[in-house]
């Protein structure tokens, strides 16, 4: 009996020795947003140190980085909104009313979603050029959603399997339009799920960069292309203002991440494992 | 007796109009996705150059394939496409021995592990190019990193990697990104493995590794399926931790298919070019995917036998 409890601690401190360990590498870039800029480059590599708040007050909400967070969350937001907004009924058609080509376009949808983006990125560019959208917001929302409606498809057309048609055929004899039923019977029932998806979408749009960055300059960049600006050292003390920033960057993800740890599986593989 | 009657016929009076839902949202997936693809096809068959704008030309039936053949004949190209295939099944090797026993290691109750799996699946949402910056500065870099301090503590002169080895550099922090991603799936996959089969097998006398190679394995094969077939997909698209730490470089040492139409397409403006090698992109990526399932195919009927 105790052998097999020392057997489940040692077990215990490894897999959290090995977790730390891949963790550490954020953990480190928290912790450095805290430093002094000269803490911050120091060698040895400083683990005691007096926290400062500088770097955030500066960097984060005296600086860029509140600009560019405003763009990636209303980006992500509205992308995310359209995205669910086309998704819905598609998924309500996908579930309630199969026909024989129901399995060809969900499977299609998909491989959708595995066009290269370096494949298309030049029409894009052309397109977003004589359409006057390069570097909106426009212009982003509209892409993110199309890049994020084939898994609000799957997963919500997933989730709607699982209510009962009897409910729905209960509201219909009960008069409900298309609308009630959208509003009155399915939405209470698939909140989570919908969660769930919003979350997934939310993750993909939010670290998003390639587009991003070929479609963008300025005025509508995210924080993913402003982070990779510090791809060039800026002068010589900026490794303590470039952890805040990226530490800004990740927080609100890495929370969504942690929240939605059971759906991350069902989205990231669009339903083919529950 | 009227509702039994009629019910059935208006429900499929309805559900004729309905199943067009989908309509707008294919729509919307074709406007986006199929027209920009064969815009490629086309552009691919022009000398287009943004810097010229009297260039936008069809190069004529008898050169139209005068784009891919420049690309054919470049020795660059190649170098490119072996960089390509080198990270990707470099990094969905190393993710798929790492996220396997780290799914393995979680697949166990013990004190702590939603703490540790929350922990493991946090490389997987970084941001790629914050991951990019981080490692860039932090972690690697010669002077200040965390890597010089280790290596000098071992008594070993501090090298800066990313120049060192550029490739391996990149690819090893690609897998720290996917690494949780393999894990996630492998660990669902684990846990819907029924308890009574492991203890069937158990009573069998079936060892540990015999367990994992003749239970485990068999039940995860869909599961490292879908997972390695996700990850090929998405990392031949690597891009924001190339153009973060190495642009590219050295010389061409790291630049991958995508980049490399990132520089033909925004630095050289090269409209035509670009969208020759964007084919190029589109075809790899299926090529890599039927491959895969090939491989798979083969795999199962082995098995079979």
């Amino acid at each position: 009996m105790t052998r097999r409890r020392l057997g489940t601690l040692a077990w215990a401190a490894g897999t959290l020795l090995v977790a730390f360990v891949m963790f550490f590498p954020i953990l480190w870039m928290a912790l450095t947003s805290f430093k002094t800029e000269n803490d911050a480059i120091a060698f040895p590599p400083k683990w005691f140190f007096s926290p400062t708040f500088e770097n955030w007050r500066i960097a984060v909400f005296g600086g860029p980085v509140l600009e560019f967070m405003g763009n990636t969350a209303w980006i992500t937001l509205a992308s995310t909104l359209l995205a669910l907004a086309l998704g819905f009924p598609a998924a309500y058609a996908m579930a309630y009313y199969r026909t024989k080509r129901t399995d060809g376009s969900m499977l299609w949808m998909m491989s959708t979603r595995m066009l290269p983006p370096a494949g298309v990125i030049v029409p894009l560019f052309i397109i977003f050029r004589d359409l006057s959208l390069l570097d909106t917001h426009l212009g982003l929302i509209l892409l993110f959603a199309g890049m994020n409606l084939p898994l609000v498809v799957w997963m919500i057309t997933g989730f709607m399997e699982d209510v009962p048609f009897a409910l729905i055929e209960a509201a219909r004899l009960d008069g409900a339009t298309l609308w009630q039923e959208f509003t009155r019977v399915l939405l209470p029932l698939l909140v989570p799920g919908l969660a769930a998806t919003a979350l997934l979408a939310l993750i993909f749009t939010w670290n998003e960069f390639f587009f991003a960055v070929n479609l963008t300059t300025r005025a509508a960049s995210p924080l993913s292309v402003y982070v990779s600006t510090f791809k060039a050292a800026q002068g010589d003390l900026f490794v303590a203002k470039m952890s805040a920033a990226a530490t800004a960057a990740v927080v609100p993800v890495l929370i969504a991440g942690w929240l939605a740890q059971r759906q991350l599986v069902t989205g990231l593989t669009m339903g083919a494992v529950k | 007796m009227t509702t039994a009657m009629t019910q059935p016929k208006r429900r499929r009076r309805i559900g004729e109009g309905r199943r067009f839902l989908s309509a707008p949202a294919i729509v919307y997936l074709i406007l986006l996705t199929q027209v920009p693809f064969a815009l490629t096809i086309y552009y691919s068959f022009t000398n287009w150059n943004l810097l010229r704008p009297a260039s936008a030309g069809f190069l004529g039936f008898d050169a139209m394939f005068r784009n891919y053949q420049r690309i054919l004949q470049n020795p660059d190209f190649w170098q490119v496409l072996v960089n390509t295939v080198v990270l990707t099944v470099s990094v969905v090797v190393v993710t798929f021995v790492l996220g396997m026993a780290f799914a393995l290691l979680l697949n166990r109750p013990f004190p702590g592990r939603t703490l540790a799996r929350t922990l493991l699946i946090s490389p997987f949402l970084m941001m790629p190019v914050a991951s990019a910056v981080v490692w860039k500065y932090l972690l690697l870099d010669p002077a200040f990193g965390l890597s010089a301090w280790v290596s000098r503590s071992l008594g070993l002169p501090a090298v800066y990697l990313v120049e060192r080895a550029p490739l391996a550099s990149i690819i090893a922090i690609v897998s720290w990104q996917w690494t949780p991603f393999v894990m996630l799936i492998l660990l669902a996959g684990l846990q819907s493995l029924p308890e009574d089969v492991v203890e069937a097998a158990r009573l069998d006398g079936a060892g540990p590794l015999g367990l994992f190679r003749h239970v485990t394995l068999p039940h995860l094969r869909r599961f490292i399926e879908i997972a390695l077939l996700l990850e090929i997909i998405f990392v031949l698209n690597v891009f924001g931790e190339i153009f973060v730490i190495t642009s590219g470089g050295p010389g061409i040492q790291t630049t991958n298919l995508p980049y490399q139409i990132f520089l033909e397409a925004f630095s050289r403006w090269n409209v035509g070019r670009a969208s020759a090698y964007g084919i190029f992109a589109i075809v790899l990526a299926n090529l890599a995917v039927i491959l895969f399932l090939q491989v798979v195919r083969r795999a199962r009927q082995e098995e079979g036998r």
